[in-house]
Protein backbone atom coordinates (compact mmCIF):
# COMPACT_ATOMS: atom_id res chain seq x y z
CA UNK A 1 0.00 0.00 0.00
CA UNK A 2 1.16 3.88 -0.72
CA UNK A 3 1.80 4.66 2.96
CA UNK A 4 3.41 7.65 2.26
CA UNK A 5 -0.23 9.01 0.00
CA UNK A 6 -2.30 7.82 2.37
CA UNK A 7 -0.67 9.67 5.01
CA UNK A 8 -0.58 12.64 2.53
CA UNK A 9 -4.00 12.76 2.65
CA UNK A 10 -4.53 11.94 6.50
CA UNK A 11 -2.87 15.00 6.94
CA UNK A 12 -4.18 17.19 4.62
CA UNK A 13 -7.88 16.03 6.10
CA UNK A 14 -6.51 17.35 9.26
CA UNK A 15 -5.25 20.69 8.03
CA UNK A 16 -8.38 21.25 6.14
CA UNK A 17 -10.32 21.23 9.78
CA UNK A 18 -7.38 22.53 11.29
CA UNK A 19 -7.25 25.81 9.32
CA UNK A 20 -11.00 26.62 9.92
CA UNK A 21 -10.57 25.63 13.65
CA UNK A 22 -12.80 28.39 14.27
CA UNK A 23 -16.01 26.78 12.88
CA UNK A 24 -14.73 22.89 12.93
CA UNK A 25 -13.79 22.92 17.14
CA UNK A 26 -14.95 26.30 18.52
CA UNK A 27 -18.02 26.36 17.57
CA UNK A 28 -19.29 23.09 18.88
CA UNK A 29 -17.27 23.05 21.64
CA UNK A 30 -19.54 26.27 22.51
CA UNK A 31 -22.77 24.88 21.37
CA UNK A 32 -22.32 21.73 23.64
CA UNK A 33 -21.68 24.44 26.82
CA UNK A 34 -24.99 26.22 25.81
CA UNK A 35 -26.50 22.46 25.96
CA UNK A 36 -24.66 21.71 29.18
CA UNK A 37 -25.89 25.60 30.73
CA UNK A 38 -29.22 25.02 29.93
CA UNK A 39 -30.20 21.76 30.66
CA UNK A 40 -27.94 21.36 33.97
CA UNK A 41 -29.93 24.69 35.46
CA UNK A 42 -33.58 22.98 34.53
CA UNK A 43 -32.72 19.59 35.61
CA UNK A 44 -29.68 19.88 38.22
CA UNK A 45 -31.88 18.51 41.90
CA UNK A 46 -34.85 17.03 39.60
CA UNK A 47 -32.91 14.22 38.23
CA UNK A 48 -30.52 11.62 39.70
CA UNK A 49 -30.36 9.28 37.10
CA UNK A 50 -27.26 6.80 38.92
CA UNK A 51 -27.04 7.21 42.77
CA UNK A 52 -24.51 9.76 43.98
CA UNK A 53 -24.52 11.06 40.55
CA UNK A 54 -25.64 14.89 39.95
CA UNK A 55 -27.24 15.34 36.67
CA UNK A 56 -25.03 17.56 35.19
CA UNK A 57 -22.46 15.19 36.14
CA UNK A 58 -23.99 12.48 34.31
CA UNK A 59 -24.62 15.04 31.30
CA UNK A 60 -21.74 15.76 30.30
CA UNK A 61 -20.26 12.44 29.57
CA UNK A 62 -22.98 12.32 27.22
CA UNK A 63 -22.37 15.62 25.63
CA UNK A 64 -18.95 14.59 25.18
CA UNK A 65 -19.77 11.48 23.24
CA UNK A 66 -22.52 13.70 21.34
CA UNK A 67 -19.91 16.19 19.90
CA UNK A 68 -17.85 13.08 19.20
CA UNK A 69 -19.73 11.36 16.73
CA UNK A 70 -21.21 14.41 15.40
CA UNK A 71 -18.27 16.05 14.80
CA UNK A 72 -16.59 12.76 13.22
CA UNK A 73 -19.11 12.44 10.87
CA UNK A 74 -19.53 16.10 9.75
CA UNK A 75 -15.28 16.16 9.34
CA UNK A 76 -15.43 13.17 6.39
CA UNK A 77 -19.22 14.25 5.29
CA UNK A 78 -18.49 18.22 4.49
CA UNK A 79 -15.10 17.28 2.97
CA UNK A 80 -16.13 14.89 0.59
CA UNK A 81 -19.00 17.01 -0.53
CA UNK A 82 -17.10 19.90 -0.97
CA UNK A 83 -14.45 18.43 -2.89
CA UNK A 84 -17.23 16.96 -5.31
CA UNK A 85 -19.01 20.49 -5.14
CA UNK A 86 -16.21 22.26 -6.25
CA UNK A 87 -14.94 19.93 -8.34
CA UNK A 88 -11.25 19.47 -6.92
CA UNK A 89 -11.97 15.94 -5.74
CA UNK A 90 -10.39 15.07 -9.68
CA UNK A 91 -6.93 15.65 -8.24
CA UNK A 92 -7.28 12.79 -5.76
CA UNK A 93 -9.16 10.57 -8.47
CA UNK A 94 -6.11 10.48 -10.63
CA UNK A 95 -4.02 9.39 -8.11
CA UNK A 96 -2.59 6.02 -7.26
CA UNK A 97 -4.50 5.57 -3.55
CA UNK A 98 -6.43 2.84 -3.33
CA UNK A 99 -10.04 2.72 -1.72
CA UNK A 100 -8.01 1.23 1.55
CA UNK A 101 -6.47 4.29 1.52
CA UNK A 102 -9.18 6.47 0.70
CA UNK A 103 -10.78 4.42 4.23
CA UNK A 104 -8.06 5.07 6.80
CA UNK A 105 -7.19 8.36 5.85
CA UNK A 106 -10.82 9.90 5.61
CA UNK A 107 -12.16 8.05 8.56
CA UNK A 108 -8.64 8.59 10.80
CA UNK A 109 -9.00 12.61 10.48
CA UNK A 110 -12.43 12.21 11.12
CA UNK A 111 -11.35 10.40 14.84
CA UNK A 112 -8.85 13.33 15.25
CA UNK A 113 -11.68 15.42 14.31
CA UNK A 114 -14.14 14.15 17.22
CA UNK A 115 -11.82 13.27 19.40
CA UNK A 116 -10.42 16.78 19.36
CA UNK A 117 -13.90 18.45 19.79
CA UNK A 118 -14.80 16.12 22.74
CA UNK A 119 -11.04 16.71 24.55
CA UNK A 120 -12.27 20.44 24.22
CA UNK A 121 -16.06 19.76 25.21
CA UNK A 122 -14.33 17.80 28.41
CA UNK A 123 -11.93 20.69 29.35
CA UNK A 124 -14.33 23.48 29.45
CA UNK A 125 -17.53 21.46 31.04
CA UNK A 126 -15.18 19.34 33.86
CA UNK A 127 -15.41 22.94 35.70
CA UNK A 128 -19.31 22.51 36.09
CA UNK A 129 -19.59 19.14 37.93
CA UNK A 130 -17.69 16.71 40.18
CA UNK A 131 -16.60 14.24 37.87
CA UNK A 132 -15.08 10.38 38.11
CA UNK A 133 -13.00 8.43 35.72
CA UNK A 134 -13.63 4.96 36.85
CA UNK A 135 -12.84 3.13 33.99
CA UNK A 136 -10.81 5.16 31.57
CA UNK A 137 -9.97 2.38 29.34
CA UNK A 138 -13.44 2.33 28.18
CA UNK A 139 -13.39 6.23 27.44
CA UNK A 140 -10.60 5.58 24.90
CA UNK A 141 -12.04 2.71 23.46
CA UNK A 142 -15.64 3.84 22.92
CA UNK A 143 -14.84 7.23 21.96
CA UNK A 144 -12.47 5.95 19.29
CA UNK A 145 -14.63 3.19 17.81
CA UNK A 146 -17.81 5.70 18.11
CA UNK A 147 -16.05 7.84 15.83
CA UNK A 148 -14.62 5.73 13.81
CA UNK A 149 -17.80 4.45 12.70
CA UNK A 150 -19.58 8.02 12.48
CA UNK A 151 -16.06 9.09 10.09
CA UNK A 152 -17.17 5.99 8.14
CA UNK A 153 -20.52 6.66 7.79
CA UNK A 154 -19.75 10.18 7.07
CA UNK A 155 -17.90 9.18 4.03
CA UNK A 156 -21.16 6.96 2.93
CA UNK A 157 -23.04 10.32 2.79
CA UNK A 158 -20.45 12.21 1.24
CA UNK A 159 -20.13 9.77 -1.42
CA UNK A 160 -24.26 9.66 -1.54
CA UNK A 161 -25.14 13.12 -2.05
CA UNK A 162 -24.81 15.50 -5.13
CA UNK A 163 -25.26 18.75 -2.77
CA UNK A 164 -24.55 20.37 0.51
CA UNK A 165 -28.04 20.51 1.60
CA UNK A 166 -28.16 16.65 1.01
CA UNK A 167 -25.21 15.68 3.45
CA UNK A 168 -27.36 18.01 6.01
CA UNK A 169 -30.34 16.24 5.82
CA UNK A 170 -28.59 13.17 6.54
CA UNK A 171 -26.88 15.14 9.34
CA UNK A 172 -30.60 16.28 10.70
CA UNK A 173 -32.84 13.89 9.90
CA UNK A 174 -30.52 10.51 10.22
CA UNK A 175 -27.29 11.64 13.07
CA UNK A 176 -29.15 14.19 15.50
CA UNK A 177 -32.33 11.83 15.73
CA UNK A 178 -30.05 8.35 16.65
CA UNK A 179 -27.67 11.00 18.88
CA UNK A 180 -30.37 12.53 20.96
CA UNK A 181 -32.19 9.33 21.42
CA UNK A 182 -29.25 7.57 22.34
CA UNK A 183 -29.10 8.48 26.29
CA UNK A 184 -27.61 11.68 26.23
CA UNK A 185 -29.71 13.64 28.01
CA UNK A 186 -31.30 10.72 30.08
CA UNK A 187 -30.77 6.83 30.64
CA UNK A 188 -33.17 5.01 29.11
CA UNK A 189 -34.11 3.23 32.09
CA UNK A 190 -36.31 6.30 32.99
CA UNK A 191 -38.65 5.58 29.74
CA UNK A 192 -41.46 3.57 29.16
CA UNK A 193 -41.01 0.06 28.56
CA UNK A 194 -41.61 0.56 24.66
CA UNK A 195 -39.10 3.33 24.17
CA UNK A 196 -36.51 1.58 26.12
CA UNK A 197 -36.95 -1.28 23.59
CA UNK A 198 -36.25 0.95 21.15
CA UNK A 199 -33.19 3.02 22.70
CA UNK A 200 -31.86 -0.89 22.57
CA UNK A 201 -32.15 -0.79 19.04
CA UNK A 202 -30.39 1.86 18.32
CA UNK A 203 -25.83 1.76 18.57
CA UNK A 204 -26.08 4.85 19.40
CA UNK A 205 -27.10 4.46 22.68
CA UNK A 206 -24.01 1.71 23.62
CA UNK A 207 -21.70 3.99 22.34
CA UNK A 208 -22.70 6.15 25.11
CA UNK A 209 -23.48 3.94 27.73
CA UNK A 210 -20.53 2.41 27.24
CA UNK A 211 -18.39 5.53 26.96
CA UNK A 212 -19.77 7.02 30.35
CA UNK A 213 -19.20 3.68 31.96
CA UNK A 214 -15.40 5.19 31.60
CA UNK A 215 -16.73 7.76 34.09
CA UNK A 216 -18.64 6.35 36.50
CA UNK A 217 -18.02 2.53 36.94
CA UNK A 218 -22.25 1.68 36.29
CA UNK A 219 -23.83 1.84 32.59
CA UNK A 220 -27.10 0.96 31.69
CA UNK A 221 -25.81 -2.25 30.09
CA UNK A 222 -22.82 -4.26 30.12
CA UNK A 223 -19.78 -2.55 28.43
CA UNK A 224 -18.85 -5.73 26.65
CA UNK A 225 -22.30 -5.87 24.78
CA UNK A 226 -21.81 -2.20 24.04
CA UNK A 227 -18.12 -3.44 22.99
CA UNK A 228 -19.57 -6.36 20.77
CA UNK A 229 -22.73 -4.07 19.88
CA UNK A 230 -20.34 -1.01 18.33
CA UNK A 231 -17.29 -3.51 17.24
CA UNK A 232 -19.85 -5.11 14.96
CA UNK A 233 -21.67 -1.90 13.74
CA UNK A 234 -18.69 -0.18 12.72
CA UNK A 235 -17.18 -3.46 11.07
CA UNK A 236 -20.68 -3.34 9.11
CA UNK A 237 -20.40 0.24 8.42
CA UNK A 238 -16.71 -0.09 7.48
CA UNK A 239 -17.32 -3.00 4.84
CA UNK A 240 -19.85 -1.14 3.02
CA UNK A 241 -17.88 2.27 3.34
CA UNK A 242 -14.63 0.11 1.46
CA UNK A 243 -17.14 -1.72 -1.33
CA UNK A 244 -18.62 1.75 -2.36
CA UNK A 245 -15.41 3.04 -2.69
CA UNK A 246 -13.57 0.00 -4.05
CA UNK A 247 -16.53 0.29 -6.89
CA UNK A 248 -16.07 3.90 -7.03
CA UNK A 249 -19.70 4.43 -6.14
CA UNK A 250 -20.78 8.10 -7.40
CA UNK A 251 -16.86 8.73 -8.12
CA UNK A 252 -16.36 6.85 -11.04
CA UNK A 253 -18.98 7.08 -13.49
CA UNK B 1 5.26 -0.95 -25.94
CA UNK B 2 2.73 2.40 -27.06
CA UNK B 3 3.12 5.07 -24.38
CA UNK B 4 -1.27 5.00 -24.18
CA UNK B 5 -2.71 2.32 -25.85
CA UNK B 6 -6.98 2.30 -26.63
CA UNK B 7 -8.22 -0.97 -27.65
CA UNK B 8 -11.62 -0.92 -29.00
CA UNK B 9 -13.18 1.59 -25.87
CA UNK B 10 -17.05 2.49 -26.35
CA UNK B 11 -18.68 4.13 -23.38
CA UNK B 12 -22.57 4.00 -23.35
CA UNK B 13 -24.34 6.73 -20.60
CA UNK B 14 -27.54 5.55 -19.86
CA UNK B 15 -29.74 8.17 -18.98
CA UNK B 16 -33.75 8.68 -18.50
CA UNK B 17 -33.97 9.57 -22.24
CA UNK B 18 -32.29 6.25 -23.40
CA UNK B 19 -28.49 5.20 -23.87
CA UNK B 20 -26.05 7.56 -25.37
CA UNK B 21 -22.83 6.17 -27.01
CA UNK B 22 -20.69 8.57 -26.14
CA UNK B 23 -17.35 5.98 -27.46
CA UNK B 24 -18.13 3.66 -30.40
CA UNK B 25 -15.07 1.09 -30.64
CA UNK B 26 -12.31 3.72 -30.84
CA UNK B 27 -9.08 2.36 -30.69
CA UNK B 28 -5.42 3.42 -31.79
CA UNK B 29 -1.81 3.96 -29.97
CA UNK B 30 0.54 6.73 -29.20
CA UNK B 31 3.85 6.39 -29.25
CA UNK B 32 6.34 7.28 -26.25
CA UNK B 33 7.64 10.71 -27.21
CA UNK B 34 4.85 11.56 -29.33
CA UNK B 35 3.07 15.25 -29.46
CA UNK B 36 -0.05 13.61 -29.96
CA UNK B 37 -3.22 16.02 -31.17
CA UNK B 38 -7.23 14.85 -30.23
CA UNK B 39 -9.85 16.81 -32.21
CA UNK B 40 -13.16 16.80 -32.79
CA UNK B 41 -16.43 18.88 -32.29
CA UNK B 42 -17.93 19.28 -28.77
CA UNK B 43 -20.24 16.20 -28.08
CA UNK B 44 -17.51 13.69 -30.01
CA UNK B 45 -16.35 12.07 -27.21
CA UNK B 46 -12.73 13.68 -26.52
CA UNK B 47 -13.32 14.16 -22.74
CA UNK B 48 -14.77 11.23 -22.22
CA UNK B 49 -11.91 9.80 -23.52
CA UNK B 50 -9.59 11.31 -21.72
CA UNK B 51 -11.73 10.37 -18.63
CA UNK B 52 -11.30 6.98 -19.60
CA UNK B 53 -7.65 7.15 -19.35
CA UNK B 54 -7.36 8.65 -16.46
CA UNK B 55 -9.83 6.04 -14.31
CA UNK B 56 -11.93 9.15 -13.92
CA UNK B 57 -15.13 7.00 -15.97
CA UNK B 58 -14.96 3.34 -16.41
CA UNK B 59 -15.23 2.28 -20.39
CA UNK B 60 -18.59 0.11 -20.82
CA UNK B 61 -16.18 -2.45 -23.40
CA UNK B 62 -12.81 -2.13 -24.77
CA UNK B 63 -9.17 -1.48 -22.60
CA UNK B 64 -6.87 1.41 -22.23
CA UNK B 65 -2.82 0.86 -21.21
CA UNK B 66 -0.72 3.58 -19.93
CA UNK B 67 2.55 2.40 -20.36
CA UNK B 68 1.77 -1.04 -20.95
CA UNK B 69 -0.25 -0.89 -17.47
CA UNK B 70 -4.12 -1.36 -17.86
CA UNK B 71 -5.87 1.62 -16.20
CA UNK B 72 -8.68 -0.31 -14.35
CA UNK B 73 -6.60 -4.47 -13.39
CA UNK B 74 -3.52 -1.90 -12.57
CA UNK B 75 -4.78 1.22 -11.83
CA UNK B 76 -2.32 2.73 -9.78
CA UNK B 77 0.91 1.81 -12.10
CA UNK B 78 -1.26 3.30 -14.75
CA UNK B 79 -2.20 6.63 -12.80
CA UNK B 80 1.52 6.86 -11.96
CA UNK B 81 2.38 7.12 -15.21
CA UNK B 82 0.14 9.77 -16.05
CA UNK B 83 -0.20 13.45 -15.74
CA UNK B 84 -3.71 15.09 -16.11
CA UNK B 85 -4.75 18.50 -16.85
CA UNK B 86 -8.34 18.75 -16.30
CA UNK B 87 -10.52 21.38 -18.12
CA UNK B 88 -12.13 22.72 -15.62
CA UNK B 89 -10.57 25.63 -13.39
CA UNK B 90 -10.59 23.43 -9.88
CA UNK B 91 -8.87 23.93 -6.94
CA UNK B 92 -8.82 23.80 -3.55
CA UNK B 93 -9.51 26.61 -1.55
CA UNK B 94 -7.92 25.28 2.03
CA UNK B 95 -4.42 25.84 0.38
CA UNK B 96 -1.64 28.01 -1.04
CA UNK B 97 0.63 27.09 -4.05
CA UNK B 98 3.38 25.21 -2.42
CA UNK B 99 1.02 23.30 -0.13
CA UNK B 100 -0.90 22.46 -2.99
CA UNK B 101 1.44 21.03 -4.85
CA UNK B 102 3.53 19.23 -1.98
CA UNK B 103 -0.07 17.69 -1.14
CA UNK B 104 -0.40 16.74 -5.13
CA UNK B 105 3.50 15.12 -4.85
CA UNK B 106 2.54 12.78 -1.55
CA UNK B 107 -0.44 11.26 -3.16
CA UNK B 108 1.97 9.62 -5.43
CA UNK B 109 4.05 8.99 -2.76
CA UNK B 110 6.54 11.30 -3.82
CA UNK B 111 8.20 12.75 0.04
CA UNK B 112 11.24 15.54 -0.56
CA UNK B 113 10.10 16.87 -3.72
CA UNK B 114 10.44 21.04 -3.20
CA UNK B 115 13.38 21.00 -6.09
CA UNK B 116 11.17 19.99 -8.68
CA UNK B 117 8.54 21.87 -7.44
CA UNK B 118 10.39 25.13 -7.35
CA UNK B 119 11.35 24.40 -11.04
CA UNK B 120 7.65 23.86 -12.20
CA UNK B 121 7.06 26.89 -9.82
CA UNK B 122 9.81 28.48 -12.15
CA UNK B 123 9.07 27.73 -15.58
CA UNK B 124 5.23 28.40 -14.96
CA UNK B 125 5.80 31.81 -14.18
CA UNK B 126 4.48 31.41 -10.40
CA UNK B 127 7.57 31.72 -8.64
CA UNK B 128 6.33 34.41 -6.62
CA UNK B 129 3.22 33.14 -5.77
CA UNK B 130 4.17 30.17 -3.61
CA UNK B 131 3.04 31.29 -0.65
CA UNK B 132 -0.09 32.95 -2.59
CA UNK B 133 -3.61 30.57 -1.34
CA UNK B 134 -5.58 29.33 -4.46
CA UNK B 135 -8.73 31.77 -3.99
CA UNK B 136 -6.58 34.80 -4.76
CA UNK B 137 -5.10 33.73 -7.77
CA UNK B 138 -6.09 35.00 -11.30
CA UNK B 139 -8.03 32.16 -13.72
CA UNK B 140 -4.53 32.13 -15.85
CA UNK B 141 -2.32 31.58 -12.86
CA UNK B 142 -5.17 29.07 -11.70
CA UNK B 143 -4.92 27.61 -14.81
CA UNK B 144 -1.04 27.20 -14.59
CA UNK B 145 -1.04 25.83 -10.92
CA UNK B 146 -3.09 22.77 -12.52
CA UNK B 147 -0.40 22.45 -15.16
CA UNK B 148 1.96 21.96 -12.20
CA UNK B 149 0.16 19.56 -10.11
CA UNK B 150 -0.37 17.05 -13.16
CA UNK B 151 3.70 17.24 -13.33
CA UNK B 152 4.64 17.41 -9.87
CA UNK B 153 5.16 13.09 -9.74
CA UNK B 154 6.95 13.37 -13.53
CA UNK B 155 4.68 11.35 -14.97
CA UNK B 156 6.18 10.19 -18.75
CA UNK B 157 2.98 10.85 -20.22
CA UNK B 158 1.14 14.23 -19.94
CA UNK B 159 -2.39 14.93 -20.90
CA UNK B 160 -3.87 18.26 -21.65
CA UNK B 161 -8.02 18.61 -21.65
CA UNK B 162 -8.13 22.04 -23.58
CA UNK B 163 -5.32 23.67 -21.39
CA UNK B 164 -5.77 26.59 -23.60
CA UNK B 165 -9.29 27.84 -23.04
CA UNK B 166 -9.85 31.03 -21.77
CA UNK B 167 -6.00 31.80 -21.56
CA UNK B 168 -4.30 35.24 -22.12
CA UNK B 169 -1.57 34.71 -25.20
CA UNK B 170 1.50 35.26 -22.87
CA UNK B 171 0.14 32.19 -20.76
CA UNK B 172 -0.38 30.12 -24.10
CA UNK B 173 3.04 30.97 -24.88
CA UNK B 174 4.78 30.00 -21.75
CA UNK B 175 2.70 26.89 -21.21
CA UNK B 176 3.65 25.80 -24.71
CA UNK B 177 7.17 26.26 -24.29
CA UNK B 178 7.67 24.47 -21.42
CA UNK B 179 5.12 21.86 -23.09
CA UNK B 180 7.69 21.46 -26.08
CA UNK B 181 10.58 20.79 -23.77
CA UNK B 182 9.13 18.52 -21.96
CA UNK B 183 7.90 16.51 -25.21
CA UNK B 184 11.71 17.08 -26.20
CA UNK B 185 12.95 15.50 -23.54
CA UNK B 186 11.16 12.55 -23.77
CA UNK B 187 7.70 13.15 -22.39
CA UNK B 188 4.77 11.67 -24.23
CA UNK B 189 1.61 14.35 -24.93
CA UNK B 190 -1.59 13.82 -25.51
CA UNK B 191 -3.58 17.50 -25.89
CA UNK B 192 -7.31 18.43 -27.04
CA UNK B 193 -7.78 21.76 -27.75
CA UNK B 194 -10.40 23.92 -29.64
CA UNK B 195 -7.56 26.36 -31.43
CA UNK B 196 -6.46 24.40 -34.65
CA UNK B 197 -3.71 26.15 -35.15
CA UNK B 198 -2.04 25.13 -32.03
CA UNK B 199 -2.76 21.02 -33.04
CA UNK B 200 -1.34 22.59 -36.24
CA UNK B 201 1.91 23.57 -35.08
CA UNK B 202 2.42 21.28 -32.29
CA UNK B 203 1.21 17.82 -32.73
CA UNK B 204 3.13 15.33 -34.73
CA UNK B 205 0.24 13.20 -34.81
CA UNK B 206 -3.35 14.10 -34.91
CA UNK B 207 -6.87 11.93 -34.07
CA UNK B 208 -10.38 13.21 -34.88
CA UNK B 209 -13.30 11.93 -33.08
CA UNK B 210 -16.73 12.40 -34.44
CA UNK B 211 -19.69 11.18 -32.41
CA UNK B 212 -17.79 8.52 -30.71
CA UNK B 213 -15.78 7.60 -33.66
CA UNK B 214 -12.16 7.99 -34.55
CA UNK B 215 -12.98 9.42 -38.41
CA UNK B 216 -9.70 10.50 -39.21
CA UNK B 217 -5.95 9.42 -37.98
CA UNK B 218 -2.62 10.39 -39.25
CA UNK B 219 0.09 12.57 -39.37
CA UNK B 220 -0.38 16.70 -39.18
CA UNK B 221 1.09 16.59 -42.75
CA UNK B 222 -0.22 14.01 -44.08
CA UNK B 223 -3.85 15.35 -43.57
CA UNK B 224 -2.59 19.00 -44.12
CA UNK B 225 -1.36 16.94 -47.95
CA UNK B 226 -4.46 14.89 -48.56
CA UNK B 227 -6.90 17.26 -48.38
CA UNK B 228 -8.00 19.96 -51.02
CA UNK B 229 -5.14 21.87 -50.78
CA UNK B 230 -5.99 25.69 -52.12
CA UNK B 231 -7.81 28.14 -50.37
CA UNK B 232 -9.45 31.31 -52.11
CA UNK B 233 -10.14 33.96 -49.26
CA UNK B 234 -11.93 37.02 -50.21
CA UNK B 235 -14.56 39.71 -48.52
CA UNK B 236 -17.57 40.73 -49.93
CA UNK B 237 -21.00 42.40 -49.23
CA UNK B 238 -23.00 40.65 -52.14
CA UNK B 239 -24.95 37.36 -51.71
CA UNK B 240 -23.05 34.28 -53.34
CA UNK B 241 -24.69 32.83 -56.38
CA UNK B 242 -26.52 29.40 -54.59
CA UNK B 243 -23.96 27.06 -55.79
CA UNK B 244 -21.34 28.64 -53.81
CA UNK B 245 -22.76 29.55 -50.94
CA UNK B 246 -23.49 26.17 -50.41
CA UNK B 247 -19.91 25.30 -50.08
CA UNK B 248 -18.24 28.83 -49.17
CA UNK B 249 -17.40 29.30 -45.13
CA UNK B 250 -18.71 32.57 -44.63
CA UNK B 251 -17.79 34.45 -41.31
CA UNK B 252 -19.31 37.72 -41.52
CA UNK B 253 -18.02 39.59 -44.64
CA UNK B 254 -14.82 36.89 -45.26
CA UNK B 255 -15.77 34.37 -47.40
CA UNK B 256 -13.44 31.09 -48.02
CA UNK B 257 -13.66 28.63 -50.20
CA UNK B 258 -12.08 25.55 -51.35
CA UNK B 259 -9.96 24.24 -55.05
CA UNK B 260 -7.93 21.42 -55.79
CA UNK B 261 -5.81 23.52 -58.54
CA UNK B 262 -5.52 26.41 -60.25
CA UNK B 263 -7.90 25.36 -63.31
CA UNK B 264 -10.59 25.61 -60.29
CA UNK B 265 -9.32 28.99 -59.20
CA UNK B 266 -10.04 29.83 -62.46
CA UNK B 267 -13.49 28.82 -62.47
CA UNK B 268 -14.50 30.05 -59.16
CA UNK B 269 -13.24 33.25 -59.85
CA UNK B 270 -15.23 33.29 -63.13
CA UNK B 271 -18.35 32.12 -61.66
CA UNK B 272 -18.12 35.16 -58.97
CA UNK B 273 -17.73 37.52 -61.83
CA UNK B 274 -20.61 36.31 -63.53
CA UNK B 275 -23.22 36.42 -60.59
CA UNK B 276 -21.56 40.19 -59.92
CA UNK B 277 -19.89 39.16 -56.88
CA UNK B 278 -17.54 42.57 -56.07
CA UNK B 279 -14.56 40.51 -54.41
CA UNK B 280 -12.25 42.30 -52.04
CA UNK B 281 -8.35 41.34 -50.42
CA UNK B 282 -8.40 38.55 -52.44
CA UNK B 283 -5.60 35.86 -51.36
CA UNK B 284 -4.86 32.40 -52.47
CA UNK B 285 -3.19 30.04 -49.82
CA UNK B 286 -2.72 26.84 -48.62
CA UNK B 287 -5.50 24.87 -46.76
CA UNK B 288 -5.06 25.21 -42.94
CA UNK B 289 -6.09 22.36 -40.01
CA UNK B 290 -9.43 24.04 -39.79
CA UNK B 291 -10.26 23.16 -43.54
CA UNK B 292 -8.94 19.65 -42.91
CA UNK B 293 -10.95 19.21 -40.00
CA UNK B 294 -13.86 20.67 -41.45
CA UNK B 295 -14.21 18.85 -44.46
CA UNK B 296 -13.48 15.71 -42.16
CA UNK B 297 -16.69 16.30 -40.07
CA UNK B 298 -19.14 17.16 -42.97
CA UNK B 299 -17.85 14.37 -44.98
CA UNK B 300 -17.41 11.49 -42.11
CA UNK B 301 -20.74 9.86 -42.05
CA UNK B 302 -23.02 10.67 -38.94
Amino acid sequence: MNLAGAGTLFRKEILRFWKVAVQTVAAPVLTAVLYLLIFGHVLEGRVEVYPGVGYTSFLIPGLVMMSVLQNAFANSSSSLIQSKVTGNLVFLLVTPLSHWAWFAAYVGASVVRGLVVGAGVFLVTVWFAPLRLAEPAWIVVFATLGAGMMGSLGLIAGLWAEKFDQTAAFQNFVVMPMTFLSGVFYSVHSLPAVWQLVSHLNPFFYMVDGFRRGFFGVSDVSPWLSLAIVGASFAIVAALTLRLLAVGYKLRT
Amino acid sequence: MPAVRFDNVSKVYSGARGALRALDGVSFDIEAGEFFGLLGPNGAGKTTLISVLAGLTRASGGSVTVMGHDVVADYAAARKALGVVPQELVFDPFFNVRETLRIQSGYFGVRHNDDWIDELLHHLGLADKAGTNMRQLSGGMKRRVLVAQALVHRPPVIVLDEPTAGVDVELRQTLWQFIARLNREGHTVLLTTHYLEEAEALCGRIAMLKLGRVVALDRTANLLAATASTMLRFKTDAPLPAALAAVARVTGRSVQLQARDAAEVERLLHELRAAGVKVEDLEIGRADLEDVFLQIMQGAPA
